[in-house]
């Protein structure tokens, strides 16, 4: 695999709801993955910030930020926004200055604090031309109105049920109870998710991921300068961040339709599976090796929209995977070990660098009670607005 | 006195209380149709048009999915107090294989609806000044018309 890079050191800050500055959980975060890689601060030569997020748009310049805030060194710094994939297009930029033999050592640091309730627009008074103003104007489109008509969309296919939904919740949050950095350790029962307020029909308030503060980092290096310090390095051997196809016909946040398909043919593979799919094509790997995955569970029902994205089984399959228990821990190919963003809640540029973590921690074996045995192979999938969607697949 | 009817916005639908459309635009080179509308550059990867005519969209069309607000949306939408939960609808609308959302009219809620039944567009008040009471399309099964 000619374009791996090592991941030498991890760290987080734990979710919560802190109400403090970014700055501190993305330092924190920083500071841990620096002592965990065995890295001094002023060895990094890279820093990568994704960027906080207001409302839709890249919030506080996030490399310089996290690089100011450890002592300035003298790094080259880049800053990415992608909405929830910021923190993979931090990575891809990282990866791509160690592959292209610019530098060895990057810290790839994400960090985020958020307001109570829904995300909205704050603020920027009358923005009519601006898609993520007037949905929440003209038609109260939350981000849960979305999921929800995803979720209704399911059902209708094949068949979900509110039960299914709420299974998906149940078995993360058994995850979640083993995780020290998840904001909900808390194990969840069918009862009590299916008992939780309706939100956005048919998804409850246990169904639907809530925003948080947290931060994480990594420690990315050339694979040579890894082997210094280690003699088998867990490694990223792909990372995705296409774009839609045109026409896109599945509609998403913030738009209020579909590209039109009239005249045109679709696309072969529409753009939630071609974001896996050019990650297990950089890989050279294909689903059916994967031990485990770390996916956007923005709700629970899209958690069962996943497993079919990433290939783990057929369409219309999934609800009959988390039935059987197979995507639990112990299961046939666990899915979201960590708890998922059920039991995080979003801190959003710091997420897609928070999957990658957990995937890490399973592949060194020290993820204690939510461990995969034999860990050796894994894919994060990660969506959000404007067209923005990534994978990474992390190594043993 | 009665209040002024006037869009929400400008431009993204006709007027007619009756039969209302969504207005949209296709591009002159490729004929894709757009809604909302572009006007300075198509979006079809295969096309470099630069000139768009206005068009009326399908106003009925299948029910894609559907959901609904428990809760009152925050800000910019302007909230009744007590706040009632209302409906949001996906249309598919056939001619132009593309789907639209809005709000479903009020008083129809996620029980009276099922994907596939038939929906058309009418014109709603969104929310209201001391002159004016601005209107927006909403989606109404076709069934549930008077």
């Amino acid at each position: 695999m000619a374009h791996e890079v090592a991941i030498l050191g991890v760290g987080m800050h734990p979710w919560g709801k802190w109400g403090r500055n970014f700055v501190e959980y993305g330092v924190k975060a920083a500071q841990d993955a620096l002592a965990d890689a065995g890295v001094d601060w002023r060895d990094v030569q890279f820093v990568a910030g994704a960027d906080t997020i207001r409302n839709g748009y890249p919030g506080h310049v996030a490399g310089a930020t996290f690089a100011q805030a450890l002592g300035w060194q003298g790094a080259q710094v880049a800053s990415s926004y992608g909405a929830c994939a910021s923190g993979s297009q931090a990575i891809a930029t990282a990866r791509a200055q160690i592959l292209a033999g610019l530098c060895d050592v990057a810290l790839v640091v994400g960090a985020d604090t958020t307001p109570k309730g829904f995300f909205a627009p704050s603020g920027g008074g009358d923005r009519s031309r601006d898609p993520d103003w007037l949905r929440f104007r003209l038609v109260g489109a939350t981000n849960p109105v979305y999921f929800g008509l995803w979720a209704r969309r399911r059902m209708e296919l094949f068949g979900a049920t509110e039960e299914d939904f709420a299974r998906v919740k149940v078995k993360n949050s058994r995850h979640a109870v083993h995780n020290p950095n998840a904001r909900f350790p808390k194990s969840f029962t069918l009862d009590e998710v299916l008992a939780s307020p309706m939100v956005s029909d048919p998804l409850r308030l246990l169904q639907i991921c809530a925003t948080s503060d947290g931060g994480a980092a990594l420690i990315l290096t050339s694979m040579e300068y890894a082997r210094k310090h280690t003699a088998d390095p867990v490694t990223i051997p792909a990372v995705s961040n296409v774009t839609p196809k045109y026409p896109n016909q599945l509609i998403e946040m913030p738009n209020f339709a579909t590209d039109s398909g009239a005249g045109l043919s679709v696309p072969d593979v529409p753009f939630r599976p071609s974001i896996a799919k050019y990650a297990y094509e950089q890989a050279g790997v294909g689903p059916e090796d994967m031990d485990l995955a770390e996916v956007y569970d923005l709700s629970s029902a899209l958690e069962l929209d996943w497993y079919e994205i990433l290939g783990l089984c057929k369409e219309g399959e999934a609800e009959k995977l988390v039935r059987d228990g197979d995507t639990s821990v112990g299961g046939r190919i666990p899915v979201n070990t960590s708890g998922g963003l059920g039991a995080f809640g979003e801190a959003i540029p710091a997420q897609a660098i928070a999957q990658v973590c957990e995937l890490t921690w399973q592949m060194r074996g020290e993820a204690g009670g939510r461990q995969v045995d034999g860990a050796k192979l894994g894919i994060t999938a990660n969506y959000g607005l404007f067209g923005h969607g990534s994978s990474v697949i992390v190594k043993k | 006195m009665s209040k002024t009817e006037a869009p929400a916005i400008e431009g993204w639908f006709t007027m007619d209380r009756e039969r209302p459309h969504l207005l949209g635009t296709r591009c002159k080179s490729c004929q894709n149709v757009f809604f909302p509308k572009e006007t300075s550059y198509c979006r079809n990867p295969a096309c470099n048009g630069t000139d768009f005519d206005e068009i009326e969209l399908s106003r009925t069309g299948r029910l894609w999915s559907f959901t609904n607000n428990c809760y009152a949306p925050p800000e910019p939408f302007v909230a009744d107090d007590p706040f009632e939960p209302y409906a949001i609808a996906a249309v598919e609308l056939e001619a132009e294989k593309m789907v639209v959302m809005g709000q479903v009219t009020a008083g129809v809620s996620v029980e009276e609806l099922e994907a596939g039944m038939e929906m058309e567009l009418v014109l709603e008040t969104l929310f209201e000044d001391d002159d004016n009471e601005f209107l927006v399309w909403k989606w109404r099964p076709t069934a549930a018309a008077a």
